[in-house]
């Protein structure tokens, strides 16, 4: 019988994903007590505080079960957002099976189903488990009804814990045994290795992430990645307990790390397939997709002396993550930059969160667009996700965009609320499907700048976090566009700058200025914001100034209470970029993005 | 005004007793009158400690809490201790800080052989209504009495304290209590903006919405109205907060404004020299047990950086209207500040916020209303 059991928890966000991985963990006692820490997956500060899981992690639990034989029971912890959920699909597609967690005071929510689908797509075992049943609010009986009617699996089925305080445990643990197929493949057929992640170590190099599918690898071995044919020689196998440990090899159905001198982790795609030089095998595993980024936007210090830093702070960045991609870059009101790409709006969040915490950087992130294309008179096709390179109007002949096919899934009673919601986003060609009583899947295409900004917190606000949200890109379809410059005090800022569609335009100006209006401080003049199409200008608003500031004592002990503020309020300002003699914060280029409907 | 680098330092004295406590108040003081004496123990301890700090101060200011509430043979031995203790000039500013009800010819003739020249009124407001709201123990009538006796007893300077911007106070109101205390012919005033500070009662009762704050705008018309209505009358605007006629401004509290040195005793005083400034214990037991083991009451000190001292002669000089010495500014802090920030100080002149003449970076009066976002610059 092989002892191994690959499994992933999946759950909607705050229903006890991590704290069940942390029980787990201690229960097989990879960790002692003394050394144990929340969230002992979540490494990053960033995921510790946002709650949320962005890098993938395995994890090789030792367990002997009921039957007194000993397991090896691989956790694989996936990131839980919709920006990566290609990601996640990779993670699920290294497992046989998922624990399905849910909050036993909250039911079924929307993640709660996107996982399930998505683990259904892989063929996956499920088993439900209900968490938080130690809540005084735990209802244990509605949630059974709903494992049963809303996500259409075996009531009788279902487990329950709670993970705060540790009870049900076993049970899980048993049932991962006992229910979780054994990995299936053949050790001794020719390698195939699935990539689910990689990470950075500045010692060795690339860490990739790996599920043996087929065959084994051992050091000595020349590897060759599918993808892009490079061979590498192989330093070092092992499975993570906690950290790395090594092993001589790693076998069909394992779960491990491969080191072979891969210098960045953009040499590794995520989902490739790893396979024997000599012997390689005869198709690479199903479901690779090359990720590639969406969302556009630049970065520059806001001192521009922190240039050199920030060239080398990316540099950095970007050796553990292969989905970011940057070059150079100027911006007439913001100087020297880098123009970015990233997967969605919380990658990029992410990404500057990491620049400013990691690496002590004080940068400026330009208005996000996505790529458009367009075909000039003169035959040629460019395509833009600049906005300050956007082509002279009368130089164009035909303007696209990109579309996405969003697919939703929502209660019913939300139907209204989300399709008014979609036909404000240009949502068009929609098809509507009931897969269980009360519950609708909806699917529409609409230009993916509608829904990367300001989409998804407007759909969960209309669903009340019950909807589901999934897209994929379809195709450049043609669009009438538009340049929405906006001038601050009269100078054009292009950082601000963004294509729009024309019928939208007055509109967006307008609530462009609106936004500005809120993150930009009152200062100690009167500043005006204008929205301008092709030099006419759209919209107007006025940031009155500053009539009173001046405490009314300033004597012995007020002196340095009164010194201290001022010190504080300077470094506000100092992270702020000064265009001509008005701070601008560095919320304001994003705020510009966001609508006004709520 | 005085060229500060020539300027004497002075020589603060905080009192903190107060029969009743105002709700507005934060300054520290206590109700425990009972511990005057153990207090004016160790006042006398500290003034041996401190004995060859600074000296010779050309100014000395008594304030609290209400130092009026010690008995006028104690302040009579205070002012004479401290011409003991220090070396006070002959032409010195001796200041103190008077509570209205307290003000009496009781009070008044000893404190004038002791050799204060100056009285500073906490007159606050002159309705009656508005007295109330604040917790004051007087009313509009004792605090005219207490003025025309302060004049009778041959004060000739005297201060008075108003504020402004009390809620239930309306702009027109002010202005007629503002000129009904310019009647009584005082060479100086001070008129302090109610500020509702986190803590106090007054700052409680906000935070519960029992009453709101005034908005900016009407900050600013109190405010730019009360320097009208006072120049009108021939004041000198000469601080944010201040008004004198001329030559009558308060030597001491200039002395704030300019880096002079300043030596502060009693719980919760400040001191500064040179580049460092230094605390007391703003507790009267810790400040009384410190002093009783011969240990300087000293809470905290900081010790300001180059770039520190620049921040506050900035907020300094927009709060005054002799404005930013910018010779003596550029000499002390270094740079040159005019060429430094010449593009943002002109368009602050032409929004009428600075003047810029006579080697002088001064606000106006809009630039006062502003001057902390100033001092930014």
């Amino acid at each position: 019988m092989n002892p191994i059991r690959n499994f992933s928890i999946i759950a909607h966000i705050d229903h006890g994903k991590s704290t069940l991985a942390d029980r787990l963990i201690q229960f097989t006692g990879v960790v002692n007590d003394r050394d144990f820490q929340d969230q002992i997956l979540d490494n990053m500060d960033i995921e510790r505080e946002r709650g949320i899981t962005i890098k993938s992690q395995a994890i090789s639990l030792p367990y002997r079960a009921a039957d007194g034989r000993l397991y090896a029971l691989n956790l694989i912890d996936t990131p839980g957002h919709v920006d990566f959920t290609y990601e996640v699909s990779r993670s699920l597609a290294s497992c046989e099976g998922v624990l399905l967690l849910i909050d036993a005071a909250q039911g079924v929510q929307a993640q709660t189903l996107a996982n399930l689908y998505l683990a259904m797509e892989h063929d996956l075992t499920i088993i439900p488990v209900i968490n938080k049943i130690d809540l005084p609010s735990a209802d244990v009986e509605r949630v059974i009804e709903q494992i049963d009617s809303e996500l259409g699996l075996d009531p009788d089925t279902h487990l329950a814990c709670s993970a705060k305080e540790g009870t049900g445990i076993e049970k899980i643990l048993e049932a991962i045994v006992e229910r979780i197929p054994p990995p299936g493949g053949d050790p001794e057929a020719p390698l195939a290795a699935l990539i689910f992640d990689a990470k950075y170590d500045p010692f060795r190099g690339t860490v990739i992430h790996c599920r043996i599918v087929n065959g084994r690898v051992k050091a000595g071995d020349v590897i060759r990645l599918m993808y892009n044919g490079a061979a590498y020689r192989v330093e070092e196998v092992g499975r993570f307990i906690l950290r790395r440990e090594k092993r001589e090899s790693l076998s069909a159905g394992e779960v491990g790390y491969v080191i072979a001198g891969v210098k960045t982790v953009s040499d590794v795609r995520t989902g490739d397939t790893i396979t024997l030089d000599h012997r390689p095998c005869a198709a690479p595993l199903p479901g690779f997709k090359e990720v590639k980024p969406v969302v556009f936007a630049s970065i520059y210090p806001i001192a521009s002396d922190d240039y050199e830093d920030l060239a080398v702070s990316l540099e950095k960045y970007k050796l553990n993550d292969a989905s970011f991609i940057y070059e150079k870059d100027s911006s007439a009101a913001l100087g020297q930059g880098f123009r970015c790409g990233f997967l969605g709006l919380l990658h990029l969040d992410i990404v500057q969160e990491r620049l400013e915490r990691e690496y002590d950087l004080s940068i400026i992130l330009s208005v996000p667009s996505v790529r458009y294309r367009f075909t000039l008179k003169d035959g040629s096709v460019i395509y833009v996700d600049n906005p300050t390179h956007y082509p002279e109007p009368m130089s164009i002949a035909k303007a696209e965009e990109p579309y996405i096919r969003a697919s939703m899934m929502l209660p019913e009673r939300y139907l209204g609320a989300v399709m008014k919601l979609c036909m404000e986003k240009r949502g068009v060609n929609s098809t509507l499907n009931y897969p269980n009583p009360g519950r609708a899947e909806l699917v529409y295409e609409m230009p993916l700048a509608e829904v990367i900004f300001d989409f998804y917190d407007r759909f969960k606000s209309v669903t009340q976090g019950y909807g589901s949200f999934d897209y994929d890109l379809i195709d450049y379809r043609e669009s009438n566009l538009a340049l929405l410059d906006i001038l601050v005090n009269g100078e054009k800022v292009d950082a601000l700058s963004q294509i729009v569609h024309r019928e939208r335009a007055r509109a967006r100006g307008l609530q462009a200025c609106e936004r500005l209006k809120e993150e930009i401080p009152r200062q100690m003049f009167k500043i005006a914001i204008q929205g301008a199409i092709g030099g006419e200008i759209v919209s107007r608003t006025t940031i009155s100034a500053f009539r009173k500031d001046v405490i009314a004592k300033c004597y012995g002990g007020d002196i340095t209470r009164k010194r201290k503020l001022l010190e504080k309020q300077k470094k506000g300002k100092k992270r702020m970029k000064m265009i001509g003699n008005v701070s601008i914060p560095q919320s304001a280029f994003l705020a510009v993005l966001k609508s006004d409907a709520e | 005004m005085r060229n500060e680098t020539a300027a004497l330092p002075g020589l603060y004295i905080h009192i903190p007793f107060c029969l009743s406590k105002c709700p507005y108040c934060d300054f520290y003081s206590v109700e425990r009158t009972g511990r005057i004496p153990a207090f004016l123990d160790a006042l006398r301890r500290e003034i041996a400690l401190c004995r060859d700090a600074l000296e010779p101060f050309d100014s000395v200011y008594i304030g609290g809490g209400t130092p009026s509430v010690l008995s006028p043979a104690d302040l009579e031995a205070l002012v004479d201790r401290l011409r003991r203790g220090f070396t006070v000039t002959p032409d010195a500013e001796i200041t103190l800080e008077a509570n209205p009800s307290d003000i009496s010819p009781r009070l008044l003739e000893p404190l004038r052989r002791a050799g204060v020249n100056r009285l500073n009124i906490g007159v606050q407001s002159l309705e009656d209504r508005l007295l109330a709201f604040l917790g004051r123990r007087h009313d509009r009538a004792r605090a005219v009495a207490a003025f025309s006796a302060a004049r009778a007893a041959g004060f000739e300077r005297v201060g008075i304290d108003l504020l402004f911007g009390i809620p239930g106070q309306t702009l027109p109101s002010w202005l007629a209590s503002l000129r009904e205390a310019v009647d009584l012919n005082p060479d100086h005033l001070s008129c302090y903006q109610l500020t509702i500070e986190a803590g106090t009662p007054l700052g409680e009762r906000h935070r519960a919405g029992e009453f709101r704050s005034l908005d900016e705008s009407l900050q600013a018309d109190f405010f730019l109205e009360t320097a009208a209505t006072l120049e009108a009358a021939g004041y000198i605007h000469y601080e944010v907060s201040n008004f004198a006629r001329d030559r009558c401004e308060s030597r001491h509290n200039a002395k704030y404004w300019n880096h002079t040195p300043y030596l502060g005793l009693g719980p919760a005083a400040h001191s500064f020299r040179g580049t460092e400034r230094r605390w007391n214990h703003r507790c009267l037991e810790s400040y009384i047990g410190d002093l009783e083991g011969g240990r300087p009451p000293v809470a905290g000190r900081e010790r300001l950086s180059g770039a520190q001292l620049r921040l506050e002669s900035l907020l300094f000089g927009f709060r005054t209207s002799r404005g930013i010495d910018l010779d003596l500014f550029n000499r002390r802090h270094g740079g040159d500040l005019y060429a430094e920030k010449r593009g943002l100080l002109d368009e602050l002149a032409g929004e009428g916020l600075v003047e810029i003449g006579d080697g002088f970076l001064r606000p106006t009066r809009s630039g006062m209303a502003v001057a902390d976002r100033l001092a930014l610059i």
